[in-house]
């Protein structure tokens, strides 16, 4: 269970959000939408503490700050140097290093934890290239396979389909599964609406602040995403589903 | 021109020559170790600027008769925070932040060591005089050897992820700022020993040239800091013989040598590619 109480962040004078205060359940997916700079990717990088920000982010009672290991993050694929001399593997294998703490390399357990992982990716053929010779849905399975490695509470993806095939989506969609199985707490920034319904258990709707928040049948609907995005999309998606239906 | 036999003879005549030749070599090895972080962290003007602006450090130390080592990390340390202060609290990049300080403290090393002219030799602090090399100093660089590498391998989890993926680092709990000021003082001592043999001027080259050859030719990290010290300690000797024998100044004939490999490597290694690209060779 990730908690976060009265955040708010500003980059400029003008927050991004105020007060913010949401819990997320574990045992479910959770998606976070809203438009472009509605604040997705500042709540999660808030609740982490990766930038400047007031109030405070719990997982199970416990500040976050004092339990990183925690949580695992995977970031918005973003400015990473793919040229850098790294194997697949060893991307994987970084995933242990907060359990593991200073001086303590990586052992036999560690490197079976990676076999594991990639093998749930299905990257397991792929475990020595270079990072840089990887397609984009290949290089998120990497992402996703040091998250499992990780063994956190608490997952949080940011925008982990944008940019990527659908049989690495799939993918990625059967390790979501897995992890709501085991009782994790999942959380994933998302861009793509159409699949809100297939994708997620709860929906938190932002646009700097909460619109709604709930399960995807009581939120999802016509009022909170004219609220959050604009009365003509919410009259496209919903007459839509309507008419289908 | 000497031969290479004669060379070798006059390494086993000359004290000086030895000791030249031992403190080019293992600067060569440290700075290739640590230049391989330098520029996969993107930090080659970074390294370029600590490696500057060491030099009022040199000068207070000779001024205060302490060692150089104290002076020089005090001054590079001082340098790489006054970098961050100024790049985190304004609006200006980076980059620019390190041009404004590090041509500060350049100027400001200047005047110190002219005013402590007596006792050190500008032009030796800048290009570098491997052949005065002295038994302390010899010491001194093995010392800093050791430290180097006993720092990339004690925190060698800790300097390969702040250096691919610092944002994954700092969610997993990692203190990234101790990483990178602890590497800016290993940075600083290597400086002070490459003081001896390239100069202060032309240090960055020994950081970044024989990594970013090694670069050119490895996907694995391991294999790149090997690899670029190897290079390092290999242009390093070449250097020297050159500088011995055409009686070249030591720090531009290494810099030289280590900038040919690269040329090399540039033209045919599998990862750039150009001969393999010209053969219409699938890139490797």
């Amino acid at each position: 269970m990730l908690k976060i109480k009265e955040l708010t962040v500003a980059y400029t004078s003008t927050p991004v959000f105020s007060d913010l205060s949401v819990a997320f359940s574990p045992g479910k997916i959770t998606g976070i939408i809203g438009p472009n700079g509605a604040g997705k990717s500042t709540l999660i990088k808030g609740a982490l503490g990766l930038i400047r920000r007031t109030g405070e982010s719990f997982v199970d009672n416990q500040l976050v700050r004092r339990v990183r290991r925690k949580i695992a993050y995977v970031e918005q694929r973003a400015a990473l140097d793919l040229t850098f001399p790294i194997s697949v593997f060893e991307v994987v294998l970084t995933g242990t290093y907060g359990k593991l703490g200073l001086f303590k390399s990586p052992g036999q357990t560690e490197r079976n934890d990676v076999m594991k992982a990639l093998e749930q990716v299905n990257l397991t053929e792929f475990r020595n290239r270079q990072i840089g010779e990887l397609s984009g849905g290949q290089l998120q399975r990497v992402f996703v396979a040091r998250a499992i490695v990780q063994q956190a509470d608490v997952v949080i993806l940011d925008e982990p389909f944008v940019g990527i095939d659908m049989k690495s989506e799939e993918e990625i969609m059967h390790v979501l599964r897995d992890w709501r199985a085991a009782g994790k707490t999942i959380i994933v920034v998302h861009h793509d609406l159409n699949k809100v319904a297939n994708y997620f258990d709860d929906l938190l709707i932002m646009n700097h602040g909460i619109v709604a928040h709930g399960p995807v049948s009581d939120v999802y609907n016509k009022v909170n995403i004219q609220q959050a995005f604009s009365a003509d999309l919410s009259a496209v998606l919903f007459t839509e589903t309507e008419d289908v239906s | 021109m000497t031969s290479i036999g004669e060379f070798i003879a006059a390494l086993g005549h000359y004290n000086f020559l030895q000791s030249a030749l031992l403190a080019s070599v293992m600067v060569g090895i440290m700075s290739g170790i640590i230049g391989s972080y330098i520029i996969l962290r993107g930090m080659s003007l970074m390294g370029d600027a600590i490696s500057h602006s060491v030099l009022p450090g040199v000068a207070v130390a000779y001024m205060l008769g302490i060692n150089l080592l104290i002076g020089a990390s005090a001054f590079g340390v001082i340098a790489a925070l006054l970098i961050g202060f100024v790049a985190t609290n304004s609006k200006l990049k980076n980059d620019t932040a390190i041009g404004i300080v590090f041509s500060a403290f350049f100027a400001l090393g200047f005047i110190l060591i002219s005013m402590a002219e007596s006792s050190t030799n500008l032009h030796h602090i800048l290009f570098g005089n491997v052949l005065a090399v002295s038994d302390r100093d010899l010491i001194t660089t093995i010392i800093v050897l050791a430290i180097v590498i006993l720092f990339i391998v004690l925190f060698f989890k800790e300097l390969l992820i702040t250096s691919f993926d610092e944002t994954f680092a700092k969610t997993y709990g990692l203190k990234t700022g101790y990483v990178h000021y602890g590497l800016m003082i290993v940075l600083t001592l290597v400086t002070v020993s490459a003081l001896q043999t390239v100069g202060i001027i032309l240090i960055v080259a020994m950081l970044i040239t024989p990594a970013a050859t090694a670069f050119l030719w490895t996907n694995r990290l391991t294999t790149m800091v090997v690899l670029a010290s190897a290079l390092g300690a290999l242009a390093s000797t070449i250097g020297l013989y050159l500088s011995y024998t055409l009686n070249w100044a030591s720090g531009p004939a290494i810099v030289l040598v280590a900038a040919l490999i690269f040329l090399g490597s540039f033209i045919v290694s599998p990862k750039q590619g150009f001969v393999t690209k010209l053969m219409g060779v699938k890139n490797a």
